[in-house]
């Protein structure tokens, strides 16, 4: 057996025996969720509500026959399967495997029916069939449509017959037939991100780089103030002429576009110090997560120590 | 006719947005198109998914090489919409409870909520975890101060990067004013006022530009779509 | 620290353990070949246990780093602070799981500042999963410490709605020819919140959490410059995003936090004044997450500092040969 395989079994073998000793004989355990039962629709059902450790041990003291705080074996098993997906992901950091590319394939999966069922119920029921179909759609999901909303439209007809129209894409002939939709969405965004970012980030930008070179700040000439802006005024117009490369950059104009690019150097180390701490920050949930909700080795929120 | 009404849609679409944005009556219009886009939008979910399940078919149907994990995709996928569409779990309305339908797609303990609690999110914020790795990686291999642009690139990083932590406060708490008046002309150089003054003026500066850049581009391009001159998205006959 | 390394003397032969391999390399083929040839899964596990270590020891002994709230922070917690009670204000969810670590304890903090207002609170998504983390912070800040707030009342989640900018551009002039109900389906004639609401304009302050498009940007172009007079935008946004918003700040964006960092000093802010002698733990996600964040900036500027000095070394060599 290679030494790699061998060091790796062990680790397995000894993370394994840690997570059953800490899961079976340590006083408080490990990846545990409680909740709490509360009744619903006049006591039909009940809502399972996220519960902390102390309030079931509470509970089980004041009555052991209680049914209000359990332990939830779903969401348990559940815990357990979203540890075991966060430690398959961070395996691809050692090396690729199957158990990365399964864990891998689930998400592709996952994540795409995800979007498409939030599409249809928050979009394409109330949206669209709602609106083409309303009484079918009040009498199956939405019974509370009434008043102008219960009227049909037609003019959603056109939504309706350009999506399918969109849908024809994956057809093996007509595939033109989806041109149209395509047509539409890229005319729209087209209009709609021609007027704002001409406004938003074009003529507001411009104003917002009007700057006084002279403050005065309660009467008084605030030398640091002004010069900040005179530096914002320069640093624009230095890196516009650095962008502009209808002319060569030489004499004057290449001395200014020197002064852009390091004004551009600046910008780009302060993202780069603002993506790192951003990064960081997701990688920080996910261990608080390993060691908090999984393992109970910390308990900041207080929701597993008694 | 294939190429020549979309050409009018996108031309119609575009300037309606437009049109409304100006002409204040025609405001009404603009919602429509609006609408209509947005809904459109939900419908390419559907045609992603599809096209999803389409090709893991077809990976399937052809054993490609990794065929097996297209079926675990497409078990993920087709399970997911089982779950969402079907409400599993859901129970209804506590105002129709005898309507099956009504209740909330997404209600604390349905299927649905704990594909998102312990498969979405999960998945989706350790993949993301990872480019913490990655950006570690990255700075070691790639990060060189070959020139005066790079070291200021990297000097302007490691200001930030201390300057957002107690690091930068730390280490040069010593200069205040209470030990010693000279130190009020310095306050300035403390690495958290000079962080705040990177990214107040010189970021604000740099990116101001990139902005307006950015803008002028986009506005071309637009108006190159609009008027006909780009026709890239039509594909070929 | 002494008493910290004492008790979790485990932690430091794992840590120490599992790093030896790559201190027996430095001493047997030398500090500038192993760095030439240096396997990145070392600088991965450098990295794993620089976010680990820190993050165990604030879960143990609940220290944390102190913070002081910059500008921007309190620009945006006091555009908060000067509204009233009933004051309908918009909070926008746009991200999902993947920047939860940034964003959602900015998220708690603006519910429980707008809760502790007695603000109106109308929740919405651009993002697909942006309601579903509205629901959640809607269960651990108003559900939980404001249970006398009644939803339909005094809050409510309108949802998602696919279509980006799109939606945006509808809700400025009219919200309920695209929101007909709340994210449960309940029709908004059936929520009295909603009465005499036509679009977001009526809004006091639109609050945006965004980790990209469609996001703060949007906001911006689409609502505050078309509106100046009547929407008003502060937002919180992740660390790549926020360096790109600074040219807003102020006159389109009066308020902006800025990744984690951000989080932490809005915390501050909100804590101090609301949060009491002893502050719920679940308000304190962004003061607790900077103390990981300070050891691996220092890790990144170290591993940086040794690869510039492996690039002279090497340059230097090169030059004599």
């Amino acid at each position: 057996m290679k030494r790699e395989t061998m060091i790796w079994a062990a680790i397995m073998l000894l993370g394994a025996g840690t997570l059953i000793w800490r899961a079976a004989f340590t006083t408080n355990g490990m990846g545990r969720e409680y909740v709490r039962a509360v009744p619903v629709g006049n006591g039909q059902w009940n809502r399972y509500d996220p519960a902390t450790y102390d309030d079931y041990i509470r509970s089980e003291s004041a009555n052991p026959n209680q049914r209000e705080y359990l332990l939830s074996i779903p969401r348990t098993i559940c815990l357990w399967i979203a540890a075991f997906f966060t430690i398959a992901i961070f395996s691809f950091l050692y090396r690729d495997n199957p158990i990365y590319k399964i864990v891998e394939a689930i998400y592709v999966g996952l994540s795409a029916g995800y979007w498409m069922v939030i599409a249809f119920w928050d979009v394409l029921i109330p949206n669209l069939l709602g609106k083409v179909w309303p009484t079918m759609i009040q009498k199956w999901a939405m019974p509370g449509l009434s008043g102008p909303d219960a009227k049909r439209d037609f003019w959603y007809l056109i939504p309706l017959v350009l999506g399918i129209m969109l849908l024809w894409r994956m057809a093996p002939r007509g595939d033109w037939i989806a041109r149209w939709p395509l047509a539409f969405i890229i005319g729209t965004t087209a209009g709609l991100q021609l007027v704002a970012y001409l406004h938003g980030d074009f003529l507001e930008q411009i104003r917002s780089s009007i700057l006084p070179l002279v403050v005065n700040n309660l009467g008084a000439f605030d030398f640091w103030a002004s010069v900040e802006n005179l530096i914002v005024v320069v640093g624009v117009l230095s890196c516009l002429t650095y962008f502009f490369f209808s002319f060569e950059h030489t004499g004057f104009v290449g001395k200014t576009a020197n002064v852009g690019i390091w004004f551009l150097m600046i910008t780009f180390g302060a993202s780069f110090g603002y993506t790192v701490m951003g990064r960081i920050a997701l990688l920080a949930i996910r261990i608080e997560f390993l060691l908090d909700d999984w393992l109970w080795l910390i308990d900041p929120l207080h929701r597993h120590t008694r | 006719m294939k190429r020549t009404i979309p050409l009018l849609i996108t031309a119609l679409g575009g300037f309606v947005l437009i049109a409304s944005y100006f002409i204040p009556p025609a405001q009404s219009w603009g919602e429509n198109v609006s609408i209509w886009f947005d809904i459109l939008s939900s419908i390419a979910f559907v045609l992603g998914g599809a096209n999803l399940l389409m090709s893991h078919l077809k990976s399937i149907s052809d054993r490609k090489s990794g065929w097996g994990y297209s079926a675990v995709v497409l078990v993920s996928f087709l399970g997911t919409l089982f779950i969402g569409l079907g409400k599993i779990g859901v129970h209804p309305s506590p105002q129709f409870p005898n309507m099956a339908w009504t209740g909330y797609y997404r209600e604390m303990g349905s299927g649905f909520w704990f594909i998102y609690q312990y498969g979405y999110t999960p998945l989706t914020a350790t993949l993301f975890a990872m480019l913490a790795f990655y950006i570690a990686s990255a700075a070691f291999r790639a990060f060189r101060a070959k020139n005066v642009e790079a070291a200021l690139l990297l000097g302007t990083a490691f200001i930030v990067l201390l300057g957002r932590t107690f690091a930068g406060v730390a280490l040069t708490s010593w200069i205040d004013p209470s030990k010693w008046s000279g130190f009020k002309y310095f306050t300035g150089l403390k690495i958290e006022n000079l962080t705040v003054l990177i990214m107040s003026v010189f970021n604000t500066a740099g990116n101001r530009a990139i902005m307006i850049g950015i803008a002028l581009g986009i506005v071309a391009a637009s108006l190159k779509v609009l008027i006909g001159a780009d026709r890239s998205y039509l594909g070929k006959d | 620290m002494r008493d910290f390394l004492e008790q979790q003397w485990w932690l430091v032969v794992i840590v120490l353990g599992s790093l030896a391999p790559l201190a027996a390399q430095f001493v047997s083929r030398g500090f500038l070949p192993t760095l030439r040839t240096l396997d990145r899964r070392w600088i991965f596990l450098l990295m794993f246990w620089a976010v680990l270590v820190p993050i165990y020891f604030v879960g143990v002994t609940g220290r944390t780093f102190p913070e002081i709230p910059g500008a921007l922070a309190k620009a945006t917690f006091n555009e908060i602070e000067k509204l009233h009670a009933g004051d309908p204000v918009l909070i926008a969810f746009d991200y999902d799981p993947s920047s939860e670590g940034e964003l959602s304890p900015m998220a708690t903090a603006f519910v429980k500042q707008c809760a502790e207002k007695k603000l109106k609170m109308y929740f919405m998504a651009l993002w697909p999963v942006g309601s579903q983390l509205a629901d959640a912070t809607i269960d651990d800040v108003l559900k939980s410490d404001f249970p006398n707030l009644v939803y339909g009342q005094d809050y409510v989640n309108l949802g998602y709605k696919s279509g980006n900018e799109g939606v945006i551009k509808v809700i400025v002039t009219n919200l309920r020819e695209l929101y007909t109900t709340d994210s449960r389906g309940t029709p908004l004639q059936d929520i009295p919140m909603m009465h005499g609401i036509q679009n977001i304009q009526q809004m006091k302050l639109v609050i945006d959490i965004s980790a990209g498009y469609p996001g703060i940007k949007e906001w911006v172009q689409y609502a505050v410059t078309p509106f100046p007079e009547t929407i008003h935008l502060v937002g919180g946004s992740t660390g790549v995003q926020a360096p790109q918003l600074y040219p807003y700040v102020p006159r389109q964006l009066p308020g902006l936090l800025g990744a984690i960092k951000g989080a932490a000093e809005y915390e501050k802010l909100v804590i101090d004044k609301y949060g009491g002698p002893h502050p719920n733990p679940k308000y304190l996600d962004g003061l607790r997450r900077m103390g990981p964040q300070l050891v691996a900036h220092l890790l990144i500027i170290f591993l940086i500092v040794m690869a510039n000095i492996l690039y002279f070394a090497d340059k230097r060599r090169e030059s004599r040969s």
